[in-house]
């Protein structure tokens, strides 16, 4: 529909329109509030990276880092581990009621987290789990293990079921087949799936701002917090948010071929 | 910590409510493994098997519930005895 | 669809049952429960049958952030697609920018939604935000996003637009790819325009993946809450009080139970009837996929 060069051009447009509002708060980190509010500079004229150092040195704002890796990461592995099995049935299995299920889990992965806030409220304090990393990585499994079965489930249809049938030909047990050969062939899909579980328990707010109170606060916290109170510190809200999206950054090049499949639940 | 149900404020309605829903569920299940069933064209514009006519039967009847209590002031119990033979219609000929 | 018939792979789904069963069905009951009470505290309850649902249906406040919640999720679309469409096909074929645009366009996916409400806050604050900065003292437009409702909207719009965008486009972009290159090499033998090849080849091929994107979008905007929490937490006025955040004021906020519940429920049942949707949607899209 466009030329070459058009197109080239309209990308570059877009790519530079889309940077603005990240290379402006950029800017805001490294500087100092009364710099911030005193003039409205493109770039910063002198520039310092006293909020960053005030992030890695005050334990109330690393810690937040710290608590957000530990229950997303502990997520990631609860989700692998319990998906991958299940995964492995849906794409290879009928049984009864397969369709159901399989729906059931897409409903959790849609199902709005304001309705379960609430109860998971009330759940987690009374068996004890509140303001616990692994409160906030069960609360996070309502859609990332749904999540998780359904990326799975699409990289598995992909691989042919004759492997499957050789290798029980040959001796192999379910489990030593699936550990050995079925894993290693899907390891791409293993990637890409915990990749989305990672994301997706780290962007999320509300679960994670209602179940903890100050051992388990994650980042998105301490940034609300922050805004919630008067007398503003721009640059440090900056340069905490500069810093949530390092981790996204640093990991997009190895799932670049595949995020399409993810968004998608596996289906594209 | 204290395992009790207090906090999930039980009500003997919503009981039966859930005890109802869990015996179809078993029915369900059990006739479906006795006497699985193939996915077919009714009334409703996609090819459906028993289980997804029950709930599209359920989530139905919920809507004819929730817009009678919104639109009228009458007792639930009149329009109760419709939507279930709306989802005896919608498992038959769905 | 030839799978092997087998009811034991139940087993193999045990743990993902349990898991989920816990975070979902307990849950759900809870808010089933809390919703034919009035609960005015520990222990103190009364049953009041469906009267929470009668107060829920008739608060005009819902039906204003329904409607509200419509409008936006309609008119995020309208941008969104269009132009992810357009994203994708202004996308490199091959070379090293495939990658290269790949990975710049998915960055704002994996920005938390936090992030993103603090980004345009800075980004559009008449003090200090470029974007406030130019378009009160360059064009001389008054905008403040906490004060003016419209101001708000445009704002959240920007900020949805720039967010999700690239969602359609990767999606788009993922269709296009898919299309075999003799296709393109018939358009040209017969001569065919642009224009006509992106009409009669290429969105017609995209449309199982156009479809996902659609509803994707739709849902996850329909559940919005992050964004304009961060951004004026529902504000100016109940403006940009969307059902989430509604919903979290009644429950967190006012610990109203009974109303939060009836609420939650019937939120619930309309997000229920929009996955079934999606997934009949995706189950086609599959189908096609593999023929």
């Amino acid at each position: 529909m466009m030329k070459g060069r058009k197109k080239t051009i309209a990308l570059a447009i877009y790519f530079f329109l889309m940077f603005l509002p990240i290379y402006w708060m950029l800017n805001m980190s490294l500087r100092t509030n009364a710099d911030i509010l005193g003039a409205l500079t493109i770039y910063p004229a002198d520039p310092t990276f006293a909020n960053y150092i005030k992030i890695f040195t005050d334990s109330s704002w690393y810690m937040g880092y710290v608590n957000s890796i530990i229950y997303v990461t502990i997520n990631m592995l609860i989700s692998l581990t319990v998906a991958l099995p299940a995964a492995y049935a849906f794409s290879r299995y009928r049984f009864v009621g397969d369709t159901q299920v399989f729906f059931w889990l897409l409903t959790n992965r849609m199902a709005p987290a304001a309705v379960f806030a609430l109860p998971f409220f009330q759940l987690y304090s009374t068996i004890g789990l509140m303001d616990t990393h692994i409160a906030v990585a069960l609360a996070h499994c309502l859609f990332n293990v749904p999540l998780a079965v359904w990326i799975l489930e699409g990289f598995m249809s992909g691989i042919p079921r004759e492997i499957d049938e050789t290798a029980f030909i040959d001796g192999y047990s379910l489990p030593r087949f699936f550990i050995t050969i079925f894993i290693p062939l899907i390891r791409a899909g293993v990637g890409v799936t915990a990749f989305f579980c990672f994301m997706f328990s780290w962007v999320e707010l509300l679960f994670a701002r209602t179940l903890t109170i100050t051992n388990a606060k994650p980042i998105q916290s301490v940034m609300t917090r922050t805004i919630s109170a008067t007398g503003m510190d721009w640059g440090l809200l900056a340069a905490a948010g500069v810093l949530t999206i390092v981790p996204g950054a640093l990991v997009i090049w190895f799932v670049r071929n595949h995020m399409a499949k993810g968004f998608a639940l596996g289906r594209v | 910590m204290h395992l009790t149900l207090e906090w999930m404020y039980w009500t003997r309605p919503t009981a039966i409510f859930f005890i109802v829903l869990f015996v179809i569920l078993a029915a369900m299940t059990i006739w479906q493994t006795l006497a699985p069933s193939v996915p077919r064209r009714g009334f409703l514009p996609l090819a459906t098997t028993p289980g997804t006519r029950l709930f599209l039967g359920i989530i139905s009847a919920i809507f004819i519930h929730l817009a009678w209590i919104g639109l009228t002031d009458l007792s639930l119990w009149i329009v109760f005895p419709f939507a279930v033979g709306w989802i005896i219609v919608v498992m038959i000929w769905g | 669809m030839n799978k092997w018939e087998n009811n034991r792979a139940w087993l193999l789904t045990v743990p993902v049952l349990i898991l989920v069963a816990f975070s979902s069905i307990i849950p759900l009951m809870t808010v089933i429960n809390y919703s034919v009470q009035d609960i005015m505290g520990e222990g103190q309850s009364l049953f009041v049958g469906t009267e929470m649902f009668k107060a829920v249906l008739r608060e005009p406040r819902l039906h204003e952030a329904l409607w509200r919640q419509f409008l936006f999720s309609a008119l995020v679309l309208l941008i969104e697609m269009p132009l992810g469409v357009l994203l994708a096909l202004a996308m490199p074929k091959k070379g090293w920018g495939v990658s290269f645009s790949l990975v710049v366009i998915a960055l704002p996916l994996l920005i938390p939604w936090n992030t993103i409400g603090s980004i345009w806050i800075i980004f559009v604050r008449p003090d200090i935000g470029l974007f406030g900065h130019f378009i009160n003292n360059v064009l001389g437009i008054p905008f403040d996003h906490t004060a003016r409702p419209l101001d708000a909207w445009i704002t959240l719009m920007f900020m949805e637009v720039w967010h999700w965008t690239p969602l359609v486009a990767l999606l788009a972009y993922a269709g296009l790819r898919a299309i075999p290159e003799v296709y393109y090499q018939a358009a040209k033998i017969d001569g065919s325009s642009p224009w006509k090849t992106f009409w009669y080849i290429q969105l017609p091929k995209m449309r199982g993946v156009l479809t996902i994107a659609l509803l994707l979008r739709f849902m996850d905007s329909f559940l919005i809450y992050a964004e304009p929490f961060v951004l004026t937490g529902g504000g100016p006025g109940n403006a940009t009080t969307f059902l989430s955040i509604y919903l979290v004021k009644l429950a967190l906020g006012q610990f109203d139970l009974g109303t939060a519940g009836a609420f939650s429920l019937i939120y619930f049942l309309i997000v229920e009837v929009l996955c079934f949707v999606f997934y009949q949607v995706l189950q086609n899209v599959g189908k096609g996929a593999k023929t």
